[in-house]
């Protein structure tokens, strides 16, 4: 396959993996539905969350862009590396969790409420490591090495990435609230936190080795 | 250290909690009403209906110091760790948060690896409450979405007002004061909520120096003890609206929402009418864009011959039912009612909220009637029905029977004998005494019951 190819399913699955997380939109989605005994609920509510999840990423996105104008490429890579090592870090030793929010939420209450999550989980820092990936792939044939892909192609990353998140996040809430039933939760849903943490830190370790070459 | 899974005693409803399995064990807060000599305890009473000890006391932990008065108790983590929108699912549920209503001191006791031998893991002392709160007197203890919230009768001087503060679920760190703005909110009691609505309600007792030197006639008569509601916005911790049952309704106590977090209403029960010494529930309700209360049981004073009467009702030539706790099923489908005073202990179907029907009764102890237990018929007993806990099924309920030690002697002024009986509840409505379950605690006074895993008072939940 080609290099540019195994981004964009990079993309995509870490778009799924944030969908599929109880913790970052999907349950909240099925409880509304349920306390206003309404399909219809859980589908209008996957709109505000997913739009707190994009403003998350592209807000982390567009500081690394702009961290990208000032710093030398190698200083960037070594600067995302400490950050998703720090936050792994971050992730492993403290227990705090956020606190926003209510059954009673509006739309901008909701978006909050996704945006905050999705920071508090490092949503943003994890695609990082493949946005700077490709440009490095990408840069082969390039006189000048920049640190990120074109607008276009940043643009284009969010989009392939909250289409995975929206899938699972969607597809999670509709069976669990038609089908399946919240006594799911009590065998699903899994500790995350750590294996979350590791794979922060394990994608710091990638884009060591990517910046090596 | 997080689990791996959720905590198996969390449910994400309701409904599904009632489907938990039987409990083995129950705790029960154990106090000295001498305030000297010995500590209070905290009891673990084995309730497992097919054990050699079914009925007996198997463990117990002592409090470090003596006099502490303890009375209600919570834990540190429920299913609310389910709700969604701040999750914590994998933390344990494995601590009971202890307060001393007469010290203000908090014990933390660890129940686990073995229920049987609780260890007491920190203790935070009045001082630190008061200098982190403004408050003093703990009460109600329940953990919430994203902390565990205490209420408070007081500052530490004794007087109001009372109010909410709040504990770290992981360090047990004293957090501080819960409200923005109290409003018109003065006296303190007990509080609970309904998630799915972000609303907290509250009750009103009076300050401790209304209460800690026994019931106050004259406060009472001129009807000085609280009588009002209070609704809250609990994402935005202020007051919304205050519900006056009215002046002669005195003492508005045990506050029992829904379960169901899709239903807006609730029962609480008022100690004693000063029309007729009658005691009533009433019912909290949505009404629109407004929370509105309505009286839905009132139960009966009971003639009296005075000689038979403590000094302080002699006068009224009547027993008061004085419903000092009530409880409500998981399903929202049966409320049980303690009449500390009349010795009677009630169920009934509530359905239909706004028309309960009375569907049993037993009687135990009371002022007059002294009502004995099947496990010993020659033994008057005295006390009445009073701190209630229900089993998750909603197939066992079991009840104590002192209420709070300055106030024990007024109306039994031969002093409380303590014990902690069992009720089989059928699925249709109706309760029997259950022969075996009959515990006396020699010398302590027993109040609030927990059960082991959660009931019907501990555990609250986001998913309709």
């Amino acid at each position: 396959m080609h290099a540019q190819a195994w981004a964009w399913l990079a993309l995509f699955s870490l778009g799924a993996y944030h969908g599929i997380n109880p913790a970052m939109g999907w349950l909240f989605a099925v409880a509304l539905g349920l306390q206003k005994k309404s399909g219809r609920a859980v589908w209008e509510s996957l709109l505000p969350i997913a739009t707190g999840h994009v403003i998350a990423i592209v807000a982390v996105i567009l500081v690394a862009v702009l961290a990208g104008e000032v710093l030398p490429v190698h200083v960037l890579r070594i600067a995302v590396v400490v950050i998703l090592i720090g936050f792994g870090v971050y992730r492993i030793v403290s227990k705090s969790h956020p606190r926003f929010g209510g059954m009673q939420v509006s739309f901008r209450d909701l978006t909050i409420w996704s945006f905050l999550m999705a920071c508090a989980h490092g949503a943003g820092l994890m695609l990082l490591p493949v946005l700077l990936g490709m440009s490095a792939m990408g840069a082969g044939h390039e006189t000048h090495l920049a640190a990120f892909p074109s607008v276009k192609t940043q643009l284009f990353a969010v989009a392939i990435h909250t289409f995975g998140y929206l899938l699972l996040t969607g597809t999670v809430a509709w069976v669990v609230f038609t089908k399946l039933g919240v006594s799911v939760l009590r065998k699903a849903w899994l500790n995350l936190d750590f294996v979350w943490a590791v794979a922060l830190i394990a994608t710091a370790g990638l884009t060591l080795v990517f910046s090596w070459f | 250290m997080d689990l791996w899974k959720p905590d198996p005693t969390f449910y994400p409803s309701a409904k599904l909690a009632s489907q938990a399995p039987p409990e083995k064990h129950a705790f029960v807060a154990l106090l000295n009403p001498t305030y000297a000599g010995q500590a209070d305890v905290i009891g673990v009473v084995d309730v497992d209906a097919s054990s050699s000890s079914y009925g007996k006391l198997v463990g117990k932990v002592e409090m470090p110091n003596i006099g502490d008065e303890l009375h209600h108790f919570g834990w540190n983590a429920c299913s609310a760790c389910l709700c969604p929108y701040a999750p914590h699912p994998h933390t344990e549920r494995r601590y009971l948060v202890v307060p001393g209503i007469r010290s203000s001191r908090i014990h933390i006791i660890d129940t686990k690896p073995d229920p049987r031998k609780p260890k007491i893991v920190k203790v935070i002392e009045a001082e630190t409450i008061a200098a982190r709160t403004g408050y003093s007197r703990p009460h109600t203890v329940h953990c919430g979405p994203n902390g565990i919230f205490i209420s408070a009768l007081g500052a530490p001087d004794g007087n109001g007002p009372g109010g909410i503060f709040i504990l770290d679920p992981d360090s047990f760190d004293v957090l501080g004061k819960w409200e923005i703005d109290r409003g018109p909110q003065h006296f303190g009691y007990d509080f609970w909520w309904h998630l799915g609505y972000d609303t907290l309600i509250s009750s009103e007792w009076g300050t401790p120096n209304m209460v800690e030197k026994g019931v106050n006639p004259e406060i009472l008569l001129k009807g000085g003890y609280g009588h009002s509601l209070h609704v809250w916005d609990l994402r935005k911790r202020r007051h919304v609206q205050a519900l006056d049952l009215g002046a002669e309704q005195q003492m508005v106590l045990e506050l029992r929402p829904a379960h169901d977090p899709a239903k807006a209403y609730g029962f609480v029960g008022v100690v004693v009418s000063l029309k007729d010494l009658s005691a009533s529930i009433w019912l909290w309700h949505r009404d629109k864009d407004k929370w509105a209360i309505k009286k839905v049981i009132e139960i009966p004073a009971e003639a009296a011959d005075p000689e038979k009467l403590p000094p302080l009702l002699k006068g009224f030539k009547a027993v008061p039912p004085l419903v000092t706790d009530i409880n409500l099923s998981l399903d929202d489908r049966f409320l049980y009612v303690s009449c500390w005073g009349t010795g009677e202990f009630q169920q009934y179907d509530v359905s239909d909220p706004f028309h309960p029907k009375l569907t049993g009764s037993i009687h135990l102890g009371g002022i007059v009637r002294r009502a004995a237990h099947p496990r010993a018929p020659q033994t008057p007993l005295n006390g009445g029905p009073q701190m209630v806990e229900l089993s998750r099924d909603g197939k066992r309920v079991y009840f104590t029977n002192s209420l709070y030690a300055p106030w024990d002697e007024q109306f039994y002024p031969d002093g409380v004998r303590s014990w902690m009986v069992k009720l089989d509840a059928k699925p249709e409505g109706g309760i029997a005494l259950d022969q075996k379950f009959f515990l006396e605690t020699d010398g302590l006074r027993s109040h609030q019951v927990h059960l082991e895993g959660g009931d019907a008072s501990s555990d609250s939940y986001c998913y309709s």
